[in-house]
This record gives structure tokens, sequence and C-alpha cells, in this order.
């Protein structure tokens, strides 16, 4: 069981003071890691589930791995991967989180990589700012919010947003 | 001269060479695209396996329907569950797309959701999931055989994936293009590009 996620979710919102480094209007760092605008897809009134988002860059020289999370917004946070082979959908859990090898930028996008947020307290709208943490093995813990798009939104809102 | 016959020899050979060849595409395209071709290869031709077919289920608002209903309106057809973030809202936004784009030719078109985790998508689930998208999309579902009916005549694959905390659903990620008369016409892949599907939405409009 080594998701970090449940019942850290006090702890990690307390570490707020732990303040998150904020490089451009909506990025992250924590140690070498620059976390890349965060955002998720609005969900429906009666979904239970929702997509999070983002980008992951390792500037440093030693590997990490992204093992767990939490949100104010959901029960649990759970790192997911969504494949496509022979028109089937596949979603899994990555249960051992996922590497962030050195010099490499991770990104999590529709279809792909994912922060899986199980059991929604309410659905995310449009518009929301959702308080979240990220844990990594090595650089620890990081503060980020969620922007929340539209429903089904393909990619992030263009503002503020830039691709390496 | 024997230089000139050598040549007038080669000419006349080249000539029958054309002919031959030229006789042989001929004789291709009778028999694989032309009027001679069996009414098999004009199946396979035009790509109509045999997708589709009855099926009674119950839409989001408790109503029992079956694929007779909606004889008439070209379909688009897809398979999902609510709860998933990541197909289903991407596939129902990008049907909105793609039939905002068309316009008001693209009306006749019916988008059906139909679920395959029946066990939590009831029909109260779907339609409060439903109030999100494009308000004439309409979602079904039924009792698990029902569903597996379905999913059997649209040679589709769904399948109960345990998990530490309940269960997901591997599913296929197409949508079906029916025609008004129910038989099938094609599939938009999950990641095909937009103007490729535009197109096909336009050909089942036609
Ligand atoms: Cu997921």
């Amino acid at each position: 069981m080594k998701r970090f996620a449940i019942g850290t979710a006090g702890v990690a919102l307390s570490l707020a003071a732990y303040a998150p480094n904020p490089v451009r209007a909506h990025d992250y760092a924590v140690g070498p890691l620059k976390i890349g605008h965060p955002w998720a897809r609005a969900s429906p009134p009666s979904a239970k589930v929702g997509g999070g988002y983002l980008a992951i860059e390792n500037t440093g020289p030693e590997p990490d791995r992204l093992v767990g999370g939490s949100t104010e917004g959901a029960a649990r946070v759970e790192i997911h991967e969504s494949s496509l082979a022979d028109g089937i959908m596949r979603m899994r859990e990555r249960t051992d989180g996922v590497a962030v090898p050195p010099g490499q930028t991770l990104e999590f996008k529709p279809g792909g990589l994912h922060l899986m947020l199980v059991d929604l307290k309410a659905p995310l709208k449009q518009g929301d700012k959702v308080k979240a943490t990220l844990v990594f093995e090595r650089a620890g813990t990081v503060a980020i919010e969620l922007q929340v798009q539209g429903v089904g939104a393909p990619q992030p809102a263009a503002t503020g947003h830039t691709r390496h | 001269m024997p230089v000139l016959k050598w040549i007038r020899y080669g000419a006349w050979a080249g000539v029958v060479l054309v002919s031959f060849v030229g006789a042989a595409i001929l004789l291709g395209w009778w028999q694989v695209d032309g009027p001679g071709r069996s009414p098999a290869g004009r199946a396979a031709v035009q790509g109509v396996p045999a997708i589709g077919g009855p099926f009674t289920l119950v839409d989001q608002t408790g109503r029992t329907v079956t694929d007779a209903d909606y004889r008439g309106k070209p379909l688009a057809v897809f398979f999902g569950f609510t709860h998933c973030p990541e197909v289903c809202p991407t596939t129902l936004v990008q049907m909105a797309n793609l039939t905002g784009k068309i316009g008001a030719a693209a009306d006749p078109l019916q988008i059906l959701l139909i679920t395959v985790d029946p066990e939590r998508d009831t029909p109260e689930q779907l339609a409060l999931y439903l109030q999100s998208f494009d308000p004439r999309v309409v979602g079904l579902t039924g009792s698990r055989q029902q569903v597996d009916a379905a999913l059997a005549a649209y040679k589709a694959y769904a399948k109960k994936i345990p998990t530490e905390n309940g269960y997901t659903m591997d599913h296929s990620a197409s949508v079906y293009l029916m025609k008004a008369d129910g038989g099938f016409r094609t599939m938009i892949d999950y990641h095909e590009d937009e103007a490729s599907a535009l197109e096909k939405v336009r050909m089942v409009l036609r």
C-alpha cells in the first residue's frame, strides 16, 4: 500500500506554510522538480471521480518518483494511466507511482497519465481552484492548486501556460 | 540493315506488352470495382460487417426503448460509464464539437451513450451525468443481460476490472455511426483527427 494519500490530507493541507515557491503564475516547484499548470476537468453532477493533469519537470541530476497525493476536493488521489489498444480503453492505477527521470518532463494529460480524484466531495466546477498536494519520494511534498476547466476539456486553457 | 529490323521488332514487342498490361488492368477493374464484381466483393469494398442489431435498453428517463425506436435517424453509438473521467467526457464533448461544426444539418443525428456499467449507472445516475452535455444525448442502461446483448450486437468489448476500492471498466472507445435504416456505416476511432471524424459524420447524415 504505497499510496500516502489517505489520512494525510489534513497534514498536507497544513503544509500550506511549506510555501509552494511559485515560479510563474501557475507553476510550482519543490527541490529540482517544476510542476507546470495543474488543472482538472469539471465533473458532471453525478460523477464520483475527476481527472487531474499537470507536467512534472525534473531539472535535477537524480531520479525521483511521484508516489501519491491528496486533495481537499476528494477522499483520495490515485495515480492512474489510461491507454488505448485495439480500440479498447483501459485505465489502471500505478500503485508504485511513476518515475520522473532526471532531465525529463512527465506529462499528465487526458487519455494518458492522470491524477484520479476518487469520491469527489462535490462536483468540480469550471473556474474553481482545488487545493491538492503531491508527494515525491525524494523531493517530498508540494502544495498545488488544480484549476478546473470545462467538462471534457482536451487540454488546459491557453492562458499562462507555457510548454517547454 | 539488321539494326533497323531489331528496332522494329523491339517496337512491336513494346506494343504487345502495353496492350497486355492494359487488358490486365481493365480486367482487374472489372472484377474488383467495375460492373463485374460479385455482391460479396461489393459488400467487402463498402465495409459492411454485421455491426449493430436489435437491443432493448432503458433510457435515462426510465423508459424502455429498442433499436426500432431510433429507426429513421442516423445514430452515433458509443459505450462508456459515468465512473470514467477520461474517455466518456472526451467523446461526448468531441461529438458535440462535430455536430456544432456541421450545424443544423446534424440535427437528425441521435447520439446514444450505452453504459457498460449498469450496476452503478442507473437511469437516475445517467440523467444527472448527462446534464453536463448536449441535451440531445440519450443515455441507455438496463439489466446486465440487456447491456451484454447490446455489446454483442455491436461487436463491442467491455470487461469489469477489480481495483483496490471497487472496480473499473475496460471498454471499446470507438463511436459507431449507424445509418437511418439501422445498418452500420463506419466508426470513429478514439484518436481520430477532427477532419476525418467530421467527414464521417457528414457521410452518415447523407
Ligand atoms: Cu483514472
